[in-house]
């Protein structure tokens, strides 16, 4: 009953052990000239970073992950870190570098290309693009779609509004809110939304797909995910509709992706030809047309269909530098009950 | 092929102080040193993030971590993970002996057929199932659909060794209890039940780890855990103080869990030793109850295979983001299957010694070793991964995000899942057989090589493919540690829904479940 084949297990232990060194096919980063940590999606900035390598005039190689676990790592790597350049999904996760002083600071032309709500307080973090908080919601359920965020606390919401509470961008916009109206409002809200008995998701395209199928008539949700909806699915497939809120609501906060160079290695120089080539208006102009951001920089507008341009929208005026306050909203969230 | 006389195994309190073990009873006597260095290397290798966590919780301060873990929510996150690990445990459990019962022991039609079919959920990655079912059932959401992914996935780490144990034990214990009168229900409470119990625990601390540690399926069905409570530390705060000082809470909860499974695990032998050849059991008729395991069988099935399959039958048919890339899905499985196999082929390595002493030893350096081996298991890959981070660079940096750090990474995850096979398979082949060799004058690594590796082969060959299965399914620690550049299916699969591709990651998950469905089915094949 013994199988001539479990006789050979030591040399099949050490053939498995050996082939990954044949099978292996990274791209070496010793060899590159610039390694960026990107918390983007591969599939939303590949094509761009593509371009930028050739841009830069030397190797890139690009390790991709979460934007938090990739901070998290940058930290844990301390002095020896390989990455020349961090490309964060949201400002949060470059406020934490910074404020653990591990970005250097970009030069004065680089941060002026940017307004400077998108730019962190210290100068060294800029943003590249921006994504706006909109309200989705179910047409053939809502009528009347509310105008700010403190219309969701009404009863007449109960148990009908989708969210993503251990979400970046929803607890930017909290703590946005908490700039703007104060703890004591934004507790109070908080705690009015939860009453509301909101069902919680794992992401914002599940919101804005249980939006669509009428599990819950209102979500909170990022603009661009109805775009990449419609882009997946075709416009008459996606059922939810996305509504800009007015008057410099909190709810409509618009957060910003960025860059920081990482401190302390040889490959600043070519991280910042990185940083000027995503603000120059070809790298904008792909965040308008392609990811369907708002573009920060170089005065270019965005062509996506219904997209309204940045300068129409009535965001809170908000300095993102003081979001950074994120483990007060944390605390705040778990006293409430919501993550 | 052995006939020799039974030999009870007495217990070494029974002895009376001063006389010399006997050269059969393995109480007590220490390890050889031919295992017991490769055993030390191989706890000191998984006992590495501790090291880790031991640094970063305490960075703070000692009244900084205590915060953390005395704030009532820690114990309201901990309530909900055991809660979900007893309800998982417990249908994994009604679901695994069940099935290997009705393979193994009755006469089901095609008992050859399930036994592979349900080995084959081993291959589904949590995260899959869970969005499978959440797609097909969105009120599925919580605790129930939770526990239900979770069983589904998990259950075949209770049905394998399970199975094992009933055709490693003798039959005839339980013709005997026919014989005298006993249905078959008495029969197998009475008797068969007893002779599988630790097989049974063993697959059950497996699964209880896996509950703890996993992410991906509670995240989708949106059911706080303790494991999802140190993600969201690491997410919302960017912080790794707090995240470790929650992880030092679930190393504590893995010992003791593993502690309370070594003290249950009862004395008996497992090791068929005067039974002659091995000889299948007569199986049980079904009777009326045919109809019934049947369906029982076909469910299962269902539930666990087929649900996932054809919810990414209907993302490949639906989307219109389905962009084939069959050169990189096929560069993709190639790399995929490497990594997996180079860490099976590590951790099994490391899993021997240590498994051959959980079997062969009792006293306090065996315990410790076993308890080692299984003390990061169910921690959270991003916690893992980190550690790794934080010893590569500071003391192996050449091998930072090199392959052989990656393997590595697979080896401290997944050590325990070779060592409950190795042990289980070194339990089952009768110890007498080393005594002899031993009294014919062989040294302790001639016995192992001669001996013990050979009997146990089996059994760590399918330990082997396990660990290669869930090799192949890791996604945080792979993310963080993989070279730069390199993708597994699990990555690309990640990539893909991150933007909600989800036709367009169908292929890969697709692709990954057909790969990972080869070593499962071999596992049910080899015990058919």
């Amino acid at each position: 009953m013994r199988r001539p084949l479990i006789r050979r297990l030591p040399a099949l232990l050490a053939a498995a052990l050996l082939l990954p060194a044949v099978a292996g096919c990274g791209v070496d980063e010793d060899d590159a000239g610039l390694v960026i940590y990107s918390g983007r999606n591969e599939k939303l900035v590949k094509p761009l970073l593509d371009d930028l390598e050739k841009a830069v005039g030397t190797t890139v190689a690009v390790r991709y992950g979460e934007s938090a676990e990739l901070a998290a790592q940058i930290q844990e790597e301390g002095g020896k870190t390989k990455a020349g350049l961090f490309f964060s999904q949201d400002a949060g996760a470059l406020g934490a570098l910074s404020s653990k002083g591990l970005l250097a600071k970009l030069p004065q032309a680089s941060l002026d290309k940017v307004e400077p709500a998108f730019r962190g307080g210290a100068g060294d973090w800029v943003g590249t693009s921006g994504r706006v908080r909109v309200l989705a919601y179910n047409p053939g359920q809502v009528a009347k779609v509310p105008d700010t965020v403190h219309d969701l606390v009404k009863p007449e919401w109960k148990g009908k509004i989708g969210y993503v509470p251990t979400n970046a961008s929803f607890q930017a916009f909290v703590t946005g809110m908490r700039v703007l109206e104060g703890d004591d409002a934004t507790r109070a809200w908080l705690k009015g939304l939860k009453a509301n008995e909101p069902k919680v998701y794992e992401n914002n395209l599940k919101v804005l797909d249980a939006v669509g199928k009428g599990e819950v008539s209102l979500g909170l949700v990022n603009h661009y995910y109805w775009y990449e909806r419609v882009a997946e699915k075709g416009e008459d497939k996606v059922g939810a509709k996305i509504h800009f809120l007015p008057g410099g609501d909190p709810g409509a906060l618009v957060n910003a992706a960025g860059v920081g160079i990482i401190k302390g290695n040889d490959q600043a120089p070519v991280a910042q030809k990185a940083v000027d080539f995503l603000l120059s208006a070809k790298a904008q102009k792909y965040f308008a047309d392609d990811t369907k951001e708002y573009p920060l920089a170089a005065d270019v507008t965005s062509t996506v269909k219904d997209l309204p341009p940045l300068s129409s929208l009535e965001a809170p005026k908000i300095d993102l530098g003081r979001l950074e306050s994120l483990q007060e909203t944390l605390k705040m969230l778990q006293d409430a009950g919501m993550v | 092929m052995y006939s020799t006389d039974p030999v009870p195994r007495t217990d070494p309190a029974a002895r009376p102080t001063g006389t010399p073990p006997a050269g059969r009873s393995r109480a007590g006597r220490r390890p050889p040193a031919v295992l017991l260095i490769p055993a030390a290397v191989a706890a000191v290798f998984a006992l590495l993030p501790l090291g880790y966590l031991a640094v970063r919780s305490l960075e703070r301060g000692p009244a900084f971590a205590w915060d953390v873990i005395a704030n009532e929510r820690t114990a309201q996150l901990l309530g909900r993970s055991l809660g979900l690990a007893a309800v998982v445990v417990t249908a994994s459990l009604l679901l695994g002996v069940s099935l290997a019962w009705l393979t193994v022991r009755t006469a089901l039609p095609g008992a050859r057929a399930w036994s592979v079919l349900v080995t084959l959920p081993l291959a589904v990655p949590s995260y899959v199932a869970a969005f499978a079912w959440l797609s097909a059932f969105p009120d599925l959401a919580g605790f129930t659909g939770a526990a239900l992914a979770l069983t589904l996935v998990s259950f075949p780490y209770v049905y394998l060794p399970v199975t094992a144990a009933l055709r490693g034990t003798d039959p005839a214990q339980e013709e005997v209890s026919r014989s005298l009168g006993h249905g078959p229900l008495r029969t197998f409470l009475r008797v068969t039940v007893p002779q599988v119990r630790p097989a049974a625990a063993g697959g059950a601390v497996l699964v209880a780890l896996y509950v703890f540690s996993d992410f991906g399926a509670v995240s989708l069905m949106r059911y706080d855990t303790f494991t999802r409570g140190i993600y969201t530390s690491y997410r919302a705060s960017f912080d790794r103080t707090p995240a470790a000082a929650l992880s030092v809470v679930l190393v504590a909860m893995t010992i003791v869990l593993v502690a309370v499974e070594a003290r249950t695990r009862g004395r008996a032998g497992h090791a068929r030793t005067g039974t002659g050849t091995a000889r299948p059991a007569v199986p049980t008729p079904l009777g009326r109850w045919r109809a019934p395991a049947l369906a029982w069988c076909t469910a299962v099935t269902a539930a666990a295979v087929l649900t996932p399959l054809a919810t990414l039958g209907y993302w490949l048919a639906v989307g219109n983001s389905a962009t084939w890339d069959p050169a990189r899905l096929l560069e993709t499985a190639g790399t995929t299957l490497g990594v997996a196999a180079a860490g099976a082929a590590l951790t099994t390595l490391l899993a021997l010694p240590v498994g051959v002493i959980a079997a062969r030893h009792r006293g306090r350096t065996a315990h410790l070793l076993e308890q080692s081996a299984y003390a990061g298991h169910a921690l959270p890959g991003i916690t893992v991964a980190l550690s790794l981070v934080f010893f590569a660079v500071r003391y192996a940096e050449p091998l930072y995000q090199e392959l052989p750090l990656l393997v590595c990474a697979y080896a401290v995850l997944f050590l325990p899942v070779a060592v409950a096979g190795t042990r289980a398979a070194v339990l089952q082949s009768p110890p007498v057989l080393e005594d002899v060799a031993r009294s014919l004058g062989r040294s302790p690594l001639s016995v192992l090589r001669e001996v013990t590796v050979p009997l146990a082969a089996p059994g760590v060959a399918a330990g082997a493919a396990l660990t290669f299965v869930v090799c192949m399914k890791e996604l945080p620690a792979t993310l963080l540690l993989r070279p730069t550049g390199m993708d597994t299916l699990a990555t690309l699969l990640w990539t893909e829904t991150g933007t909600g591709s989800f036709a367009a990651a169908a292929p890969y998950a697709a692709a990954l479940i057909l790969l990972a469905a080869i070593p499962s089915y071999l596992l049910g094949r080899h015990r058919a």
